[in-house]
Order: structure tokens, then sequence, then C-alpha cells
């Protein structure tokens, strides 16, 4: 037999041989399964090597009092394994925590369903709370230029702006490319590919631009800002500033809310045009459009239509900007709730933005904008 | 005890302009608990994370169990990682496991055993580190400081390392906590036959439980040996440290303490 494998030898005076240590935590438990608990003495001499988790074992054998009897009536156990199984039977010998028993599923399912609501509801409470906060804050602050934060307003706008200009510019072309595709097709049928001029130029204007624009600050921007303010938050650095006497909201919140009130109408600005680009070159090199019949035709549009678009870009970017800093501020200590909260800050405010576009959308065609 | 189980040779570590360590040498041996005592910045942690394998080092070489970590294979340098265990300053937890997870993560890994196996003797080392019954149902962020530490070195703990790493390990506790948890380690390095690196400021920490202490200054290790002679080595920082007025009275303390447990373990 292998010299260091566990094993039980049964007499008048039971030994334990082998080695009892974590690596054969396996072999230990099916040998222990097997033998039942000796009622005569037991000598635990000869084993070769013990570590916790073989003496673990040993201890449930036994039991913590058969054990601590063995260990104060045997001389000859080695001093540090007495040690051991001493500290051990100590340890082990408090009652251990009981299991709280999962109820069953559809309980569980209800359960579930009451805390998300009750979270939902909570979280509308605090949002009109918060954007209630950052509404006093700027009112405080906005009329004290002495107040403004200028260098961290040109960093946000820098970083939120300036930096998302390629990728707004890249993807709103290539979506105005797609719309005058769609238009050629279906127009052609009528004759009417003329009209995919229009087409570009109404949707791009009144509703393209500042959607996709606000999309995507929304996932580039909103989540950025979750997770700064929100690791601040499990750092506790956000207390810290409280207990200095300044206001989280207006030294990280007023800052960001600021510069996404400036940038979204520049990058729905820059998105409406290279929306339109795209449009041309589809027209221009596919539909034997003229750059100057579609520049014509794009002079005809009125401008309300470009007003009804740029107007709602504010709109959303405050939407945006306050969703993306409440779900730092909700973050809790660990890396984890970061990134859960990241997560829902990106969910919430795109749906926030295409949930007001809709409104917007209704609202304007009953007026007849 | 002679045996050295860590050595570290020549050690430099740089970075940028910043010279931290300049061939710097120091051996542990097995069994022992060495203490290392250095000014803020002088590199205490760098040269934990450097024997650990977490920092490789701009020169010089860190020898555990005779082998270099950085130039093993995978497999083999992971095999070696499994007979450390440490125990960050912050703790460390991971957060989205619960306390008892935590110390259950390297066991079902590393050790393959079944979850319920893992976590049963989580609980021991939980109730070994001195944690109440319920807490291992805890996630790390309801933790107290003084818990955190206890349930780090729970997990620092779960493999049965030979060596074991402590970074501060008293830093945050109350003196009540401190003294538990230096008796802790002497009972676990007296059981387990633990060897303990040990970074700390704890003047009482160092008295009651270090066989030497390593003092790291001017860029290497200025003295490492027993805590009444490196007590009175001639070094202005040494001597400040040792014999200013928390110094003195943490020595009085462990002298006229009704236990020695450096003498406790000696004999």
């Amino acid at each position: 037999m292998d010299q260091a494998e566990p094993g039980i030898e049964q007499g008048a005076t039971t030994r334990l041989l082998g080695e009892w240590t974590l690596s054969r935590h396996a072999q230990i438990k099916r040998l222990l399964a097997q033998s039942p608990a000796p009622e005569g003495d037991l000598c635990l001499k000869q084993i070769s090597a013990l570590d916790t988790a073989g003496a673990t074992l040993l201890i449930r054998w036994l039991g913590v009092e058969r054990l601590q009897q063995i260990i104060s009536s045997d001389a000859e156990l080695q001093p540090e394994r007495k040690a051991l199984l001493e500290t051990l039977t100590r340890a082990m010998g408090r009652e251990p925590a009981a299991r709280q028993k999962s109820p069953n599923a559809l309980i569980q399912a209800l359960e579930l369903l009451g805390q998300q609501t009750e979270t939902l509801a909570r979280h509308f409470w605090q949002l009109s709370g918060f954007v209630g906060y950052v509404l006093q804050t700027l009112a405080t602050v906005l009329p004290r230029p002495s107040r403004w934060r200028m260098t961290a307003l040109v960093n946000q706008i820098h970083q939120t702006g300036l930096n998302a200009v390629p990728i707004v510019a890249l993807l709103t072309f290539l979506v105005g490319a797609v719309v005058a595709f769609l238009g050629a097709t279906v127009l052609g049928e009528f004759g009417a590919e003329i009209y995919t001029v229009n087409l570009v130029a109404y949707s791009f204007l009144r509703e393209f631009g500042v959607i996709l624009a606000s999309i995507l600050l929304a996932g580039r921007t909103a989540s950025a800002f979750t997770a700064q303010i929100g690791s601040m938050n499990a750092n506790e650095e956000l207390d810290a500033l409280r207990t200095l006497g300044l206001s989280p909201i207006e030294l990280l919140v007023v800052p960001r809310v600021l510069a996404l009130l400036i940038t979204l109408p520049l990058l729905t600005f820059v998105a409406v045009v290279s929306g339109l680009v795209g449009g041309a070159l589809v027209s221009v090199v596919s539909l034997d459009i003229a750059l100057s019949q579609y520049l014509s035709i794009l002079a005809d549009v009125p401008l309300k239509h470009y007003l009804v678009g740029m107007v709602k870009a504010p709109v959303f970017a405050f939407v945006i900007a306050v969703i993306g800093c409440m779900e730092g501020f909700r973050v809790s200590g660990s890396a984890e709730s970061v990134g859960q909260h990241t997560t829902s800050s990106v969910v919430q405010s795109i749906f926030m933005v295409i949930l007001l576009d809709a409104v917007a959308a209704l609202f304007f065609m009953e007026m007849g904008w | 005890m002679d045996e050295a189980i860590i050595e570290v040779r020549g050690l430099s570590n740089r970075f940028g302009d910043n010279s931290v360590h300049e061939d710097l040498d120091l051996d542990l041996y097995r069994g022992e608990i060495l203490g290392v005592v250095g000014g803020s910045g002088t590199g205490k942690s760098v040269l934990l994370r450097s024997i650990v394998g977490l920092n490789r080092p701009s020169g010089g070489e860190v020898r555990l169990f005779g082998q270099n970590l950085l130039a093993l294979p995978v497999e083999e340098r992971s095999r070696l990682e499994q007979r450390l265990g440490v125990l960050f300053q912050g703790g460390a937890l991971f957060s989205s496991l619960t306390v008892r997870e935590n110390v259950a993560l390297p066991l079902i890994e590393h050790a393959g055993l079944s979850r319920d196996d893992a976590e049963e003797l989580a609980e021991v080392k939980l109730a070994l580190s001195g944690l109440a019954p319920h807490a291992g149902d805890l996630y790390p962020a309801s933790l107290s400081g003084g818990m955190i530490k206890r349930a780090s070195l729970a997990r620092s703990l779960a493999m049965d390392p030979d060596v074991l790493f402590l970074d501060e390990p008293t830093a945050g506790l109350d003196p009540i906590g401190a003294s538990d948890f230096d008796q802790l380690l002497l009972t676990l390095r007296n059981a387990l036959g633990l060897t303990v690196f040990m970074v700390t400021h704890d003047l009482d920490s160092l008295w009651t439980v270090c066989d030497r202490i390593a003092v790291l200054s001017q860029k290497r290790v200025l003295v490492a040996d027993a805590p009444e002679r490196v007590a009175e080595y001639p070094d202005d920082w040494i001597q400040s440290y040792f014999k200013g007025p928390r110094g003195r009275a943490a020595h009085r303390a462990v002298k006229s303490g009704s236990v020695n447990n450096s003498a406790v373990q000696r004999s």
C-alpha cells in the first residue's frame, strides 16, 4: 500500500495512518464514510501529515467532545498536532449558523416581482428628487460666475463632445446612406426617386440626427459618468467631499450636465450634416441625381423641421446626463455594483430618449409643425 | 530553522527615475515570523509584491522553495503560488461573492472539492479566523474593517499554504482586535507550521509575534535579526522607531506581559 495513503488500522487501539491533507480530501472522506467512529482508544501519532482540511474531517468524524478527550488523554501526540486540533475544535465547537431554507419557486417569483416593482417605484421617486436637486443647484450656481467651474466644464466638453465627433459623424453618414438606399428602392417603384432627397432630409432634420447622437452619447457618456461617479462613491470620495462642506452635485454633476447641454446640440448638428452628406453620396453615385439638384431640393425644405429636431437636443442631453450621474450616486461599495449601475444607466437613458422622442413626435404632429 | 525557503538576492526595483530597492538581499526561514518595517515609501509593499510575483523586479532574483517564480511555466507557477497565502492591505475580498464563497473559491478551483465540501471547510476556516458564524453569508461590502481582515485571513489560509504574506494585518483594528490577531497568528503558526512574512507598523505586533525583524532603509535591508538586537542597532531611524515613546511603551508591555510568546515558541 502507498505509504502516504490515509488509512485506518482497526484493533484494540485504532490507528490512523498516512497523509490527512487537503489534496487527499476526497479519499479521506470516502474512508471515513465507510468506517464507524471507533469506541475504543485512538492513536493519531502515526499520521504523517495533517492540515486543517484533514483535521476538520477528523473532528467531524469523531465529534468535538470525543476528540477533546483524546487530545487531553493522549500524552504522546506531537505538540503542534495537539495545538492544531485544539484550535480547530475550539473553532468548530461553536454552533454553525443555520442556513436559511429557500421557499418554493412561486413564492420566490412573487417576492421578486414585488421587489422589482417597489424598486422601480422608488427609482422614479429618486430620479425626480435628483432632477429637482440638480435644477436647484443649477439655479444657484448659474447666476454666480465666480462659482462656475470652467476647467471641469471644458474638460467634460472635450471628452463628451469633441472626442465623440468622429464616431457620431461616421455612424450618421452610414445611416444617411442606408436611408437613401431604402428610399431609392421603395420610391423607385413609383418612379419617384427624386423624393429620396426629401426622405433623407426630413428624417435627419426631424428625428435621426438628434436620436442617433443621443443614443451614441447615452452609450458613450452616460456609462462613463456612472462609472466615474460610481467608483468615487464606492471609494467614499463623495462622502469626503460632503465632509469638506462641498456639494458633489455642484462639483461633479453640474459641469457634466452643462457640458452635455452644450455638446449634444453641436453633435446633433454634426449628425444632421453628415447624414445629409451620406444621402447625397448615394443620390449622386447611384441615383443619378446631380449634386446641384440635391442641394436645391434641400434648400426648399422649411427651416422649422431643423428646429423641431434641434429643440429636442437639450432635453435629451439633460436626461442622459442626469441619469448617468444619478446611477453613479446609487452605486454601493462593490465593483459589481458599479457594473450593474453602468448597464442600468445606459438602458435607462436610451429608453428615456426614445420615449421622449415618441411623445415629442406625437405632439409636433398634432400641432402641425 | 535554518532552511531558507525564500531567498531574495540583489533585488532592484525602479519605477521611472525613482529607485525603490537596490541590491536588496533577504532570507525567510521555515517556521519563522518575519516582521518587515520601514518608513513610508521604503518599498515594503513592493518587496512583498516582488516576492509573490505580482511585480517583475528591474533586477535581481527571488527564489521561492529554490525556484524562480517568474521563470516557471504557467502550470508549475500556479502550483507554487498555491503554497503562498497573501492577505492584502485592503482585504481584496471579491465583492461579488459572499465571504464563504470567497474562501471556498480556491478550494473548488484548485483542490477540486465539491461546492458543499468546500463551503463546509470554508466555514471552519472562518471560525478559525474568529469570524462569527453568520458572517459567512454576508457580502464584503457589509463587513467592518476587522471582519474584512479576518475574512481575508481565512481566504489566504484556504489552501493551507506554507508561507503566509501579511500586508499590515493589524492596521485599522482596535487594540483588542489587533492583539487577538497576534494571538491567532501565533496559534496558527504553531499549529500549521506556517512561515509568515509580515509587513507591519504595529510595534506591539512586532514585539509579540516576530521572531526576526527586517528593517528596510536606504533601498535595502539594513538589518534583519531578533527584535532585541534590531532595537539596539546603531541607526537613527531604528533608534527613533524602537526607542521613541511608542516603541518603549510597546516593549515594556511585552516584557512585563504574562505571556512572552516568542519564548513559548522557542522552548
